[in-house]
């Protein structure tokens, strides 16, 4: 049960000091979750803190490979306006 | 390290003579500002218009990470090419940032300010932000330091940013309802959560509220910043001006939103647009009852190096920074000399006008007509005076003329004329942006005019003025005024208008 960030990542650096486990690092040519180290934040928070900051829809997936924040859902954008 | 003392003459601000308010000339900022903060601000390049041609500053990049999301920003860009808000093309650790502040700063004596304005929100990289911070403070004394922030942290920051040179906050509020808010912020994390909607921007705005409160407590000077939105805040930002001003702020900076579609925002990519030149100005002329406006903010980007409305960032790449030996301690001498001689010359300026001023004055009290007000355009490369080609102007700054005297009101951009003469995209050509840029002036004063341009510019009723070539500026514009009352166009207009009020 990890988080994974994927090459969309901006390497804001948002996400990496909220993390409990200290489980993200700097990396090339981003930012890493240490599927070790991750838990998602259980028992930490209720809310996986980095797909909480992050600004970029689709940079993190869950651990079914699903994107925690898809397309449009974090900044209202219409899919078909983000498509074109 | 002892460092050496600085000529303590370089840093004092000429004094000002008109500290009491309007002094006919009402073309700077800082003339309206209680003599106080005018010391502080006087060599900022960012607060008067006439600073900024003798004063440079620069941003560094250090703090990537935001806690919000505005519908005009794209936290996925990232250009070389582009000069706006938000925008930087490498990012710095504190210790880069600081050697490349202490070459730009000996390279460029006249960078007398730094400030951290992202590309995120500096304080949500407080570490990163104050690192640099502590370390200019020690080494680079005679630096300015500034921040801006959107104020969701700033109210547990406020204690840690006194501590440092910091004399100048910038808190961007677009709003002080929770309802506008909700059309303008997506999202804000707030204790370990993502926050959506009303909720999101009523803890935003209660935050910026209190960290402007808490700042003022500090002494600590607070600039606001507001993105001017057509149809979301564009009414509300009168009561905005309103509340920072009584709170303390002693500048409001109103910005007209950039939503280019190809900038992928939210306002981009929904056709939501920006205000009209006319709307701007109207907006900061109904803001200027109630508080100092700025007008001649040129909305730089996040890494920008140099004088306003110029970029020197790309001579100041990490790695030429690298290669450079700096003496600071020595630099910091002949700053320190050019500083004096700036300031010299800044003073022999104000003294020159202000016995104008008072000539004016006098004058003035025998003739009491009444004229209408009126716009010009003015092509300058700086340094008060009007020498710049019509053709080469890539700005021009905006001038209103009345029987109270001149008035600075803004700049406007466009693509200047010999650079490029076929087109600009659909089919409209240069002279056509330029002659749209202009709306609304009826003269545009510059070192020269072209034949060419010269019949289109007097046909859309702007007339083009070469007559007054390295004249100051002002002086020019109350010539040409005076030129036009004598020849009866300052009643005719009043009229027309009156009769399609």
């Amino acid at each position: 049960m990890a988080l994974e960030i994927i090459e969309l990542c901006t390497n804001c650096w948002a996400c990496e000091p909220l993390c409990p486990s200290k489980a993200i690092y700097e990396a090339k040519p981003h930012f890493m979750i240490d599927p070790d180290k991750c838990n998602e934040c259980s028992g930490d928070f209720e809310d996986s803190q980095c797909a909480s900051i992050c600004p970029i829809e689709g940079a993190i997936l869950n651990a079914d490979g699903e994107p925690m924040n898809p397309p449009g859902s974090l900044t209202n954008i219409p899919l078909q306006k983000l498509a074109a | 390290m002892q460092l050496p003392v600085l000529n303590s003459a370089a840093n004092e601000a000429p004094k000002s003579g008109c500290s009491a308010g309007s002094c006919g000339s009402t073309d700077d900022q800082m003339n309206h500002l209680p003599e106080h903060i005018r010391q502080k601000v006087f060599n900022h390049p960012c607060y008067s218009e006439e600073a900024h041609h003798y004063f440079a500053r620069m941003h560094v990049a250090v703090a990537p990470a935001c806690n919000i999301q505005c519908n005009y920003c794209n936290r996925k860009y990232d250009c070389a090419n582009e000069s706006r808000p938000g925008v930087v093309s490498e990012l710095h650790h504190p210790v880069q940032a600081v050697k490349k502040v202490l070459a730009v700063a000996a390279t460029i004596p006249q960078m007398t300010v730094l400030g951290i304005a992202g590309p995120g929100d500096p304080l949500a990289n407080p570490e990163r932000t104050f690192e640099t911070f502590r370390m200019l403070s020690e080494q680079a004394p005679d630096i300015k330091l500034c921040v801006s922030t959107n104020g969701l942290s700033l109210p547990e920051q406020v204690e840690e940013l006194s501590k440092y040179n910091i004399d100048h906050v910038t808190i961007t509020i677009n709003c002080v309802d929770p309802d506008v808010g909700a059309q303008i912020y997506p999202w804000i994390f707030w204790k370990n959560k993502r926050i959506k909607g009303r909720e999101a921007a009523e803890i935003l705005i209660a935050q910026q509220q209190k960290g402007l409160e808490m700042l003022v407590a500090k002494g600590i000077l607070v600039k606001v910043n507001s993105v001017m939105i057509p149809g979301v805040n564009d009414k509300h930002l009168e009561e905005v001006s309103k509340i920072v001003k009584a709170k303390g702020a002693f500048l409001h900076n109103v910005m007209p939103l950039i939503s280019e579609a190809e900038h992928g925002t939210f306002y981009g990519l929904t056709g939501q647009r920006g205000p009209t030149n006319e709307e701007l100005q109207a907006l900061q002329d109904a803001c200027e009852g109630d508080m100092n406006m700025m007008r001649h903010c040129r909305q730089c980007r996040a890494d920008a190096v140099g004088l306003l409305g110029e970029d020197r960032g790309s001579e100041f790449t990490m790695d030429k920074v690298e290669q450079m030996e700096i003496n600071y301690p020595e630099a910091m001498k002949m700053r320190a000399e050019v500083h004096a001689a700036i300031n010299e010359e800044l003073e022999s300026k104000r003294l020159a006008k202000e016995s104008k001023v008072q000539l004016v004055s006098i004058q003035g009290v025998q003739k009491k007509e009444v004229t209408r007000p009126v716009l010009m355009a003015v092509a300058t490369k700086g340094g008060g005076v009007i020498n710049e080609h019509f053709g080469h102007a890539g700005e021009f700054l905006i001038y209103e003329a009345s029987s109270d005297g001149v008035r600075f009101i803004g700049h406007r951009k466009t693509t200047p004329y010999c650079e490029g003469d076929i087109s600009c995209g659909d089919g409209e050509s240069v002279l056509d942006k330029t002659l749209k840029v202009l709306a609304g002036c009826e003269a545009v004063l510059c070192s020269k005019v072209g034949y060419e341009p010269w019949g289109p510019l007097e046909a859309a009723g702007i007339q083009p003025n070469g007559e007054h070539a390295m004249e100051p500026i002002e002086d020019a514009v109350l010539k040409v005024y005076e030129e036009m009352r004598i020849a009866g166009k300052l009643e005719a207009k009043l009229d027309e208008q009156q009769k399609v009020a």
